[in-house]
């Protein structure tokens, strides 16, 4: 049974859980990441919603940086949504709060769409999908510039807010907050391949 | 994706912003370089106000909404998300704090009510926090349209019984739903008076639908570890921050608390050298007309 991993120094940790379980239908284990050597046995990785600055400063005061870097490199699938799409950026756009973990070759612009009141859901067209996905962005950041090995699968207006490259996937919105397993599905597929 | 497909402000954003929040620190701040300080101590949210709950009870008179001027210097200092407190029943205060651009409004007991109704937040773009002593007041609220709840506690004191007991008192009322049946949820619903379907939801999740934070009267690591061990999502830290002898340390400290809550030996160490916490007061020697728990309903 595969093994996957969520971080769970801070966020929406238990939504992204269940959100495996119900896509895995019984097929994946899914275990919690809070200290040093527990990624080792994980197939797969998530790096959850909630605050970049307070994640990315967690990492280090755990000692995982180096890990979940390598894991990277290993080529162990990763699907990084909001918080954890910045912290797998290349670089953020004036912003020296958070120094990204550079495992994808992307851009980002943080809060991009403004505060929590220009917060949004909408139907989104994913490359692969065949039907709208309904989307939840939480003062989420966008991609504003993907190097060459980088797919881009969705966008909204001009900004693009669902990217892959190889083994990352990387979304602004949250698919851990709504019912659709379909995105969960697609990380799961990629297990496999 | 065309832009004018959007939909703001729905309950899914509101209690979704809240769960972003959880495993983290909020701490109350009143300059920028505070909030400075609190984003680097890896808070992931401030809450802007005009004075820290003990100087609030120490300067007596009519404590209002923070000045806009301070709120937009906080907002425009850090990158992590803005909260500000208003008036329990203060509507106005809350429009005021949604058109500066805060990012979720405390309706806090720490200032003074403006009317014997809490705001109606289901009216709000933005999501509300609000304090809560049971299960029946934080039922109350959530109906009301708050997205996340806190307990009370008692703030401005440094003295965390009281958040002890709010936190106790809600785990348990709902750990009693447990295997109730429906006529038995309606008794409780009427006795608590609080909305049945949130009853319903309760029992059946065993825990609140919203996220549930600490609060009122946190003042040290160790503090904040005991509320993250009694279930609580995350901590707000008030006064207990800024009033110690060595903010910076203090703010550090409480955050490892909370992400490490649970390893004693790590407690430890976060709690050395850290110099006085705040002085605080015995929570149980407030008179009852003085206590800020007590206002709300």
């Amino acid at each position: 049974m595969a093994r996957i991993g969520v971080l769970a120094l801070q966020g929406d940790v238990s939504e992204h859980v269940l959100a495996l379980e119900r896509a895995g239908k019984g097929k994946v284990q899914v275990v919690e990441i809070r200290k040093s050597g527990q990624m080792e046995a994980c197939g797969a990785l998530v790096l959850p919603g909630g605050e970049s600055t307070t994640i990315r400063r967690q990492l280090e005061s755990f000692g995982l940086t180096q890990e979940l870097k390598a894991a990277a490199r290993q080529g162990l699938p990763i699907l990084a949504t909001c918080a954890g799409l910045v912290l797998v950026s290349q670089e953020v756009e004036g912003d020296s709060m958070v120094k990204p973990l550079g495992l994808m070759d992307i851009k980002i612009s943080r809060n991009a769409f403004g505060p929590q009141r220009e917060s949004f859901e909408a139907d989104l067209q994913i490359k692969g999908l065949d039907r709208p996905y309904h989307a939840v962005f939480i003062r989420a950041p966008a991609i504003a510039q993907v190097g060459d090995g980088v797919e881009v699968l969705a966008r909204v207006g001009e900004a693009v807010v669902a990217a892959r490259q190889k083994n990352l996937l990387a979304l602004a919105f949250h698919p851990e907050l709504t019912k659709d397993p379909r995105i969960h599905q697609i990380f799961l597929n990629m297990l496999e391949a | 994706m065309e832009l004018e497909n959007l939909r703001f402000g729905t309950e899914l954003l509101k209690r979704g912003f809240a769960k972003m929040q959880k495993g983290g620190v909020i701490m109350d701040v009143t300059t920028p370089e505070q909030a400075v300080i609190a984003e680097e101590a890896g808070a992931v949210a401030v809450m802007a106000l005009h004075a820290v709950p003990a100087d609030i009870r120490k300067m007596g008179g009519v404590a209002r909404m923070a000045h806009p001027e301070i709120i937009e210097a906080i907002i425009e200092a850090v990158t992590i998300p803005v909260m500000a407190k208003a008036r329990i029943g203060h509507f106005v205060e809350a429009q005021i704090l949604e058109a500066l651009g805060v990012d979720m409004v405390d309706e806090s007991e720490v200032l003074t009510p403006a009317d014997e109704f809490h705001i109606e937040k289901t009216k709000f773009t933005i999501p509300f926090v609000c304090g809560a002593r049971n299960l029946g007041e934080a039922c109350r609220r959530i109906k009301e349209g708050a997205a996340m709840i806190r307990t009370k506690g008692e703030a401005g004191t440094g003295d965390v019984s009281q958040a002890v007991l709010h936190m106790r008192m809600i785990h348990g009322q709902i750990r009693s739903l447990k295997g109730m049946d429906d006529l038995q949820l309606m008794k409780v619903a009427r006795e608590i008076e609080a909305d049945l379907d949130l009853v319903r939801e309760c029992a059946s999740m065993q825990r609140l639908p919203v996220v549930n934070f600490a609060a009122g009267g946190v003042a040290t690591p160790a503090d904040a570890a005991l509320m993250m061990q009694l279930g609580a999502d995350g901590v707000f830290v008030g006064s207990g921050i800024f009033k110690s002898e060595n903010p910076q340390a203090m703010a550090d400290a409480i955050v490892e608390a909370v992400h490490h809550y649970d390893d004693a030996a790590l407690l430890a160490r976060v709690s050395k050298g850290l110099g006085a916490a705040m002085k605080g007061m015995d929570a149980s020697t407030i008179p009852e007309a003085e206590a800020l728990q007590n206002r709300g309903w």
